[in-house]
């Protein structure tokens, strides 16, 4: 399953069982395009397995601001719809396979 | 014999010079590995327009200048690995699994933090590295920034088109950065300058709210409310993994001539002179063809 483009109006009801990563980004921001090829290889190998999604910070400044991220790309691992961890710039996809640690075995 | 993948060239590191050495020995039919990095592109994956690199007289996004070198590898034949070395072995020419006849370091520089414990803590809630990412996020408040170099210079020019003010706090009582660059600095009026000051401390639980300020000549404390700090003090040479192995100067910055045959250097690794874009590519060029005449003369 591809990257989810995630907006206000479905961000909770999406995220809200299993896990879910989703990758905070910007068209303006180096870093992330970087990460957006890595999240989008994430999402093809956990396909079925979790939810990816991506939130532009410019058309979703509530989104963004709801869950404090202040630096991009900001990544924040979900589970049932509670925040578990997060990484803040770009980590390489090891760094992200790290934070799926967290939940997945 | 020995179980290890083997190449001609391993090139360690895969900014401007690690690209460049990659572009050179692959054309000279070398079989090419290029250890990335988890994270590869280097320093100019951070910028915005690099407006002094040749043949883009509009200018080229960082990113995408570091997006092509790596294109025109992979087209030349370069293999890449985009993770991090966790080993290396000079005298033997392995890397991990992998073994080759010649080795290129070209690892660059890593990021340099202040060190304060508060910093560590905010780093994405309003401590930050890269003015193009964040800026967005501090729309009419205030901010800090930390520096004295180019970098510094151009992450408050690009901030101030977002922030109501903000100020560059740096050590030294002159700034290292460039003429142009100073001088853009200088007529802006969203920015305001102390010299001869350091952060001592960023103050916030979830978010930023003000530095910690002293001089560096009478040790005078004061407090400045703001809700960003961005840090650009510059960068140290990433040679740790070589500690012992290479020869390095007082700073770590690796030495052009080593003593192990087949060690090639190059880049910022090396340069803590010039550091540009075009110098690293150059030394990243040099390195590729010492490598090269080193390897038909000891086949």
């Amino acid at each position: 399953m591809a990257t989810l483009n995630l907006t206000k109006t479905d961000f909770d009801q999406k995220t809200k069982t299993g896990v879910a990563l989703v990758d905070f980004w910007a068209e303006w921001c180096g870093p992330c395009k970087m990460a957006g090829p890595v999240i989008d290889e994430l999402a093809t190998e956990y396909s079925g397995k979790m939810v990816v999604g991506k939130v532009d910070v410019d058309h979703e400044q509530e989104l963004a601001g709801k869950y404090g991220v202040m630096s991009i790309p900001t990544v924040i691992l979900f589970k049932d719809g509670v925040e578990v961890g997060r990484q803040v710039g770009f980590a390489g996809k090891q760094g992200y396979l790290d934070l799926l640690k967290k939940v997945m075995q | 014999m020995n179980d290890k993948k083997n190449y001609d060239v391993i090139i360690i590191g895969s900014g401007p010079a690690g690209l460049t050495a990659g572009i050179y020995t692959a054309r000279a039919n070398l079989k090419t590995l290029c250890i990335a990095g988890n994270i590869w592109g280097g320093q100019l994956m951070q910028t915005t327009l690099v407006e002094n690199f040749p043949g883009f007289p509009d200018g080229i996004q960082g990113p995408d200048l570091m997006m092509n070198m790596r294109k025109q590898a992979e087209k030349m034949g370069v293999e890449f690995v985009d993770k991090n070395v966790e080993k290396v072995d000079v005298s033997k020419l392995t890397v991990g699994q992998y073994s080759a006849r010649a080795i290129i370091v070209a690892t660059g520089a890593e990021f340099k933090w202040l060190g304060l414990p508060s910093e560590q803590k905010l780093i994405g809630r309003g401590v930050s590295a890269c003015a193009t990412c964040d800026a967005a996020f501090f729309k009419d408040n205030k901010v800090v920034v930390v520096g004295g170099g180019d970098a510094a210079m151009e992450e408050a020019l690009y901030l101030t088109k977002f922030v109501s003010s903000l100020i560059i706090v740096h050590r030294r009582d002159t700034f290292r950065a460039s003429k142009i660059m100073q001088d853009r600095v200088l007529n802006n009026p969203k920015i305001k300058i102390l010299f001869n000051t350091e952060v001592k401390e960023i103050f916030g639980e979830d978010k930023v709210t003000g530095v910690q300020l002293m001089t560096t000549n009478d040790n005078r404390m004061t407090t400045y409310d703001c809700s960003g700090v961005f840090v650009a003090i510059g960068h140290t040479p990433a040679t740790k993994i070589f500690e012992g192995q290479i020869k390095l100067d007082a700073k770590g910055y690796a030495l052009k001539e080593q003593e192990t045959k087949g060690i090639f250097i190059a880049g910022d690794v090396h340069d803590h002179k010039y550091r540009q874009a075009i110098t690293a590519a150059g030394y990243g060029c040099e390195a590729a063809l010492d490598a090269e005449r080193y390897l038909s003369e000891n086949r």
